[in-house]
């Protein structure tokens, strides 16, 4: 669980987080959505402590993020472009990382496998493609079993049968009650994994609900112009 | 029958003046003065080991005192030692020391006045206010002798081996350590100076004036307070010498003043902070000399004229040339500078560009010393350049047409003077 | 610690395979080593090599630094998002790139050396004192890249300085010293020139060769001032601390901005 309070954030005279509160539970996935310089980023960067608060308070497991950063082990983040240190390989950067965590539990290589990444293991990860790239990153994300899944556009570069397995993967760790933040400019991928839906405009919460009752309220079947349509509707 | 008699008068008193006396501590005669009064011209006299105090003793006979296993003549630190007064004196195989320091007459441990054709050789002398001192003395050999003191300031001491008025000397394979200057020549004329050693002198390695058409060979001039100075000659020649270690603001390899018609060749320079200090000399040659790792490796006064500099090798010197004026009356030809970055193209062994030099940054040290500490730096590198490529300050006329692109090999090879 | 050293290692292994590190070592080896084929004696390739050191190492070092610093930034943003602290990223990196750095250099330059030999056994302590220095400058050059890329979040500014800081170091510092120099002329000047080039570790590694190769022309000028004060136990201390500052401050700073920092 998730909780975020009156979180603001300026770079220079830019306002890009203007108060937000936000709880995220177990066992959904939320969606947050919004323009490009909406927030987004900002808001998932905070939660991850990449970027510092100016004010308010974020709370991750009961943990508040001031500095310690053990309350890490339980975030798995994927990252919008995966980049990593050129001339090591796909296992070599999954044994780092797995070095660093020093976790006893097992680690979850459901990903590895069904990406069938173990025919890439010795390369090195400049000569991979994008996707495959995704696929790394991806693998990395999951791999401790985190209660917390942070996925910046995750599905970005995908193939369509891997975006898949990745989407299922997602809707299967939400049944094993973790929280997931999903970040996505594919609306019906969105609709097909969302529960609940932050909308942000502006560096503030436009909307935050379920993502059905949305649909429902506003008698659309596209998500796209649900949320066209809650825009007008406070223009009006 | 007359004739007879005469070749036996003759005989017999030639084989009376050939007498033999020892000189002992345990059996007379016990001192060498007393010696001397039995001897006569063409005795020789041995001394057996020991210490002799006998204050000054004065030689007027021509006679030969030969030390067995270094007797020692000890001036107790207030007697002039030896004094030749006689022609064809020899001393060897001698310790002589602690002659007195004065200041108004100039003690010495061996004193050679108006004689002709002594030798002193072999001998040790220590803490002598002036070593060997030689005066109006013609045919004079000073060879082989050991001499040190330990002079602290240069009012307190006197010269290793002092020649004023001589001709025809002979100084060879000496070492001379510690004294004021290592070996002083005034008004000496057709000197031969060779295989000397003359190291830690207070002022000057070798010090020189007004001794025209001597000759100095193979010695070497180490760390000593200012050098080697020249002075008011003609027709020196300084061949294979070696000068080396010569520190400090004033101190120089070899200082050349009023110097003319000489001929420098064949010596090599090393880490001295000037190599050679040239001023008001003329007409000298300088060639197939190293000059390596000096501060200046030649400064040379607008007041010389019709010098040549040739087949010289200038090598790693912080600087090579340096030069007051821009006015330049010298020629440098054919030297190896390692600083030289030119080609070769048309392969006759010479480089394609000439050389110059004069840097830049030395005429900026000149005026401003403290910018030393930026020898070295790129920005100082690239004013040189920009100097070199065109020269506004440095002299013009000082250049080397045809720098060599290899090192000068050296006739002699390396020099092996002294001990 | 244990982090670190694991930062390190995984770096080590990315660097050491790169082929610019390869390119580095060869530069210094085949630039050394054609020296020595066509300068003769060690005394003119420790000459030459002494440019190479004060100009190329501190250029490359902190171009590199800046440039590897900003094309790391996705991977940082990774490991920031697992359970490590700041500060051992920051330092894993930089150690994991000074030292394949530190390394090319001595290989590169150091092989020829033992492969030729050192002809006067008075060059060793200037060899050993140029290999001394080309560290000292890896350490300080990267660690400076390190803080310029900390700070400047655009890449283009924090090339930008990292060149016109080479610039300052390298060159324009030492026209200023003579122009000082010049303008007060009047003046002992030795004491305050000693002081301004200990605040350039560029100034401060080219002096302490310097003071090897120039001793004779340092001991005729100038009352032999900055040879008593280089030379000198003090003089050495200070000058070695100095160095040492130059290789800790600025990676100090850029490790608290660095924790500061937003991604």
């Amino acid at each position: 669980m998730i909780q975020i309070s009156g979180l603001k954030k300026q770079f220079g005279k830019l306002e890009v987080l203007k108060g937000i509160d936000l709880t995220l539970n177990t066992g959904n996935v939320t969606a947050i959505v919004g323009h490009n310089g909406s927030g987004k980023t900002t808001l998932i960067k905070a939660i991850l402590g990449l970027v510092g608060a100016d004010s308010g308070k974020i709370f991750v497991n009961d943990t508040r993020v001031n500095g310690d950063v053990r309350y890490k082990a339980e975030i798995g983040y994927m990252p919008q472009i995966a980049r990593f240190p050129e001339n090591l390989t796909v296992a070599e950067i999954i044994t780092l990382i797995k070095d660093l965590r020093e976790e006893e539990s097992a680690t979850d290589d459901f990903l590895y496998d069904a990406f069938d990444l173990a025919k890439e293991a010795d390369k090195p990860l400049r000569t991979l493609s994008g996707g495959t790239r995704q696929k790394v990153s991806a693998v990395i994300a999951f791999l401790f079993q985190p209660k917390i899944l942070i996925l910046d556009e995750p599905t970005a570069g995908l193939d369509p049968l891997s975006s898949s397995i990745l989407q299922d993967k997602i809707l299967e760790e939400r049944r094993n009650g973790k929280t997931i933040i999903l970040t996505s400019h594919i609306m019906s991928e969105i609709e097909a994994l969302a529960d609940e839906l932050v909308y942000l405009q502006d560096g503030e919460i436009f909307y935050n609900g379920h993502l059905k009752s949305m649909l429902r309220n506003t008698g659309e079947k596209k998500l796209e112009r649900a949320i066209a349509r809650l825009i007008e509707g406070a223009a009006a | 029958m007359k004739k007879f008699f005469l070749i036996l008068i003759i005989l017999s008193g030639s084989f009376l003046t050939a007498k033999e006396i020892t000189v002992s501590p345990d059996k007379a005669p016990r001192t060498l003065t007393a010696a001397l009064m039995q001897a006569e011209d063409g005795d020789r006299i041995y001394v057996q080991p020991g210490i002799y105090r006998e204050g000054e003793i004065v030689i007027n006979k021509s006679v030969e005192i030969i030390g067995e296993n270094f007797p020692v003549f000890d001036g107790e630190s207030q007697h002039q030692l030896f004094t030749v007064e006689a022609d064809s004196v020899v001393i060897r195989g001698l310790v002589i020391k602690d002659c007195g320091v004065s200041f108004i007459d100039d003690k010495a441990g061996i004193k050679v006045l108006e004689t002709k054709g002594c030798v002193i050789e072999g001998n040790r002398l220590e803490g002598n206010f002036f070593g060997i001192y030689l005066a109006k003395s013609q045919g004079t050999r000073v060879i082989n002798n050991d001499i040190r003191s330990n002079a602290t300031s240069e009012a307190a001491s006197g010269n290793g081996i002092h020649l004023w008025y001589c001709k025809d000397a002979d100084i060879h394979d000496n070492r001379i350590e510690g004294h004021r200057d290592g070996i002083y020549f005034e008004f000496v004329q057709d000197g031969n100076i060779s295989g000397n050693f003359s190291t830690k002198n207070l002022r000057y390695g070798l010090h020189f004036m007004f001794s025209d058409r001597c000759e100095y060979r193979e010695n070497s001039f180490i760390n000593n307070g200012a050098g080697v100075a020249v002075m008011y000659t003609k027709n020196v020649l300084m061949i294979n010498n070696r000068f080396a270690d010569n520190w400090g603001s004033a101190a120089f390899g070899l200082l050349l003043k009023d110097i003319t018609d000489s001929k420098i060749s064949g010596n090599t320079f090393s880490r001295n902070s000037i190599g050679i200090f040239a001023e008001n000399s003329g007409r000298m040659t300088v060639e197939q000399n190293d000059f390596n790792d000096n501060g200046w490796a030649v400064k040379i006064m607008a007041n010389c004229m019709e010098n040549v500099f040739q087949e010289n090798n200038f090598l790693n010197n912080s600087f090579d040339v340096a030069t007051n004026s821009r006015n330049n009356f010298n020629r440098f030809e054919r030297n190896y500078w390692s600083a030289y970055q030119g080609y070769d193209l048309d392969r006759d062994g010479y480089g394609d560009v000439p050389f110059r030099p004069v840097r830049l940054f030395s005429l900026i040290v000149e005026q401003n010393s403290t910018a030393l500490v930026l020898q070295r730096s790129l920005f100082i590198d690239v004013l040189d350049m920009a100097e070199r490529v065109l020269p506004i300050l440095t002299p013009e006329t000082l250049i080397d047409e045809q720098p060599a692109l290899r090192r000068i090999p050296r006739s002699s090879g390396d020099v092996t003077a002294g001990k | 610690m244990k982090a670190l050293r694991k930062i390190i290692k995984y770096e080590l292994q990315n660097i050491l395979r790169s082929k610019w590190i390869l390119i580095y070592t060869l530069f210094f080896f085949l630039l050394t080593d054609s020296l020595f084929r066509f300068g003769g004696s060690s005394g003119k390739v420790v000459l030459s090599l002494m440019n190479v050191i004060l100009l190329i190492i501190p250029l490359v070092s902190v171009v590199f630094g800046v440039m590897y610093l900003y094309n790391s930034r996705e991977y940082i943003e990774l490991m920031l998002s697992q359970p490590l602290k700041r500060r051992t990223l920051f330092l894993g990196l930089y150690i994991g790139l000074t030292l394949p750095l530190t390394l090319g250099f001595l290989i590169g330059s150091g092989l020829p050396f033992l492969v030729h030999g050192v002809d006067i056994v008075a060059h060793q302590a200037i060899v050993f004192m140029l290999l001394l220095s080309g560290i000292f400058l890896t350490i300080i050059f990267v660690a400076l890249a390190f803080l310029i890329s900390t700070v400047h979040e655009d890449r283009v500014k924090g090339l930008g300085t990292a060149i016109i800081s080479w610039l300052l170091f390298a060159i324009i510092y030492d026209g200023l010293i003579l122009m000082i120099t010049y303008m007060f002329i009047d003046y002992p000047l030795e004491k305050p020139v000693i002081a301004l080039t200990l605040l350039n570790p560029i100034d401060l590694a080219r002096i302490l060769i310097m003071l090897k190769l120039d001793i004779a022309a340092l001991m005729g000028y100038t009352g032999a001032v900055f040879e008593k004060f280089f030379a000198g136990s003090l003089g050495l201390f200070i000058s070695f601390l100095s160095l040492i500052l130059w290789s800790t401050l600025p990676i100090w700073i850029g490790s608290r901005m660095f924790e500061r920092k937003d991604f």
